[in-house]
């Protein structure tokens, strides 16, 4: 009889071919896929490079995605992009994607099927710990990491002590996974969770969408985890079911698995949450923001780039006008998102309203372009982080929130609820 | 392995955003990005930087993204050592893996401020102001890891020893 374990844990005892592992171990593990960008793949072929002649571990186990200053910003991200592209066919990569097929790396790659349930991917980008929404083991590392797991197919981990949060109640309107893991974020702070798993569960999380997980998982990190996780179901089947090849493994954790710590968290009375700056988790309800004007809303990111994001601002915004002398920017996250919003009608009513829609892409999420911030601009966005000059100029400030938030706000010109509409 | 040089003091919760803001991760060259270490909250960094000395700071320095450019920036704008009260997890790594040495320690980050001298024993943890007798301690860094250091990285380390 093995020790109860973690979802967590049983991926990472598969991957290590062990019948257990326990918080503390340090292992050794086989990769099933790994990720890199147009910003962290040039190092990674390098160190990769470095390490001698030789082919990748696998073509087909790699993926390679330009998504952060593409379409090419500059002369320099061009040079980048073409590292990778070159890269890519010299080795055969099969999943690298160019424009046109490619969006946000964690938004196509489940969209693609690459991710199922039981996997242990490793990519060379911090929110890497999205693909937690599927049940897999999924986390974030460097270059020098990433070019070593390109050429072996192999990395160590320290298996990470786990926290389980439980969502208990009802969810009120305008309030999802983006409120869920805001407030999670400032109850634990940004490192509450460091070195640790998180895993989400309770009732609140059983009916909750996929999309919605996706946005939860890929903010973990954010409260400085090594992987945020979802015990897959039903939901998760269905997600799969039409994009996936591999069936992939449904693990659950055992009843009397071990928990560092348990937060119950009641959703009753949880408003839509707003993470002021300079930190996600400078958390306040949105009835104690206050007056906060506004010059520019992104919709949009790896976290808040998908159809059911979209299909939340554009109920807002549908016959609706942007406030005068703002500006609201949406870039759909995979071109899948972007057709199917055309689909249903959602990106002519953003355009109607005012909005400029982006090609798919980090855009201006992390700096990169698409919506750069000046001097002392305040922006609300869909994203991760507001860091100091996260968006832009050092003294500009950027405000987290949900994407029927972000959109009443592009409305109203100051951070309010569609409430107020 | 020994460390001596001047101390630049951070807070808490340094993110590499703040290490090297992402509209500079256009290029992938150590010293470009060395230029732009820490520019947009200490801009006279990359400019007064001394070779050899030390930053030290409060809790989770190097928390957000997972850009190995942060710690490549720090180490080749001249710093040899980060001391911290403690690490974001992706930033303890790539540290190590492009061998720029960290230490985590409770009280020296208390003690002192910008411009002191100290010196730092990896092998003991042994912190130390000059002229002072008052010595701080941090968690010593295993053998096998003072070698990446010394080798200069994860990739050098294994060229060197033909295996990790």
């Amino acid at each position: 009889m093995t020790a109860p374990m973690t979802i967590t844990e049983k991926i990472l005892a598969a991957h290590a071919g062990q019948d257990s592992v326990a918080p503390g171990d340090l292992i050794r593990v086989d990769v099933d896929l790994a990720l890199a960008n147009d910003i962290t793949a040039p190092l990674a072929i390098r160190v990769f490079e470095q390490l001698g002649p030789r082919e990748v571990f696998d073509k087909e186990r790699i993926a390679l995605v330009p998504d952060h200053f593409v379409p090419n910003k500059d002369i320099q991200s061009a040079q980048q992009a073409k590292v990778m592209a070159e890269f890519a066919r010299r080795h055969g990569i099969k999943h690298y994607f160019e424009l046109g097929e490619s969006g946000i790396e964690h938004v196509i790659l489940p969209e693609k099927g690459l991710v199922v349930p039981g996997d242990l991917i490793v990519g060379a980008d911090s929110h890497t710990c999205t693909y937690g929404a599927v049940g897999a083991f999924s986390t974030g590392a460097g270059s020098t990491d990433l070019g070593a797991i390109m050429a072996t197919g192999k990395t160590w981990l320290k298996v990470p002590a786990a926290i389980k949060v439980v969502y208990e109640g009802q969810l009120l309107p305008w309030v999802g996974g983006k409120d869920l893991i805001l407030f999670t974020i400032g109850q634990l702070g940004v490192d509450g969770a460091n070195y640790k798993s998180i895993e989400f569960s309770g009732e609140v999380i059983r009916d909750i969408s996929m999309d919605n997980r996706f946005t939860m998982a890929n903010m973990a990190v954010e409260a400085g985890a090594k992987n945020g996780i979802f015990e897959p179901d039903e939901i998760t089947r269905k997600y799969l079911e039409k994009r996936a090849d591999r069936e992939g493994n449904y693990w659950q954790s055992d009843p009397d698995a071990h928990y560092e710590k348990t937060i119950r968290i009641r959703v009753d009375d949880l408003e839509p949450q707003v993470a002021f700056p300079h930190s996600p988790a400078n958390v306040r309800p949105l009835s104690d923001v206050g007056h906060i004007g506004l010059d520019q809303a992104f919709i949009g990111s790896c976290t808040n780039g998908r159809i059911e994001d979209l299909r939340a601002a554009a109920m807002i915004l549908r016959g609706q006008t942007v406030a005068k002398e703002m500006r609201l920017i949406v870039i759909p996250g995979s071109p899948d998102v972007y057709k199917q919003a055309l689909k249903e009608g959602i990106i002519e009513d953003m355009l109607d309203a005012g909005a400029v829609i982006g090609p798919p892409c980090c855009g201006p999420c992390l700096g990169g372009h698409m919506g750069i911030l000046a001097e002392g601009e305040k922006a609300i966005a869909t994203t991760n982080r507001n860091f100091i000059g996260r968006m832009g100029h050092p003294k500009s400030e950027v405000y987290l929130a949900n994407p029927a938030i972000a959109a009443a706000s592009a409305l109203l010109g100051r951070i309010g609820s569609p409430e107020e509409l | 392995m020994k460390f001596k040089g001047n101390v630049w003091k951070f807070g808490d919760h340094v993110d590499t955003d703040l290490i090297i803001p992402a509209r500079f991760l256009n290029v992938s060259d150590k010293d470009e990005l060395a230029g732009s270490c820490f520019v947009d909250v200490r801009p006279d960094f990359a400019e007064h930087v001394s070779p050899g000395d030390i930053i030290l700071a409060e809790t989770n320095f190097g928390c957000g993204s997972s850009r190995e450019h942060a710690p490549l920036a720090i180490k080749a704008a001249g710093i040899s050592l980060v001391i911290a009260r403690s690490f974001a997890r992706i930033f303890y790594r790539n540290a190590f893996n492009i061998g720029l040495p960290i230490l985590e320690s409770e009280d020296a980050p208390d003690f002192f401020s910008d411009g002191d001298m100290i010196s730092v024993d990896l092998a003991t943890g042994q912190i130390k102001g000059e002229g002072m007798d008052r010595q701080f301690s941090a968690k010593p860094i295993p053998p096998f890891m003072q070698e990446i250091v010394r080798a200069g990285g994860l990739v050098e380390y294994i060229r060197e020893k033909g295996a990790l």
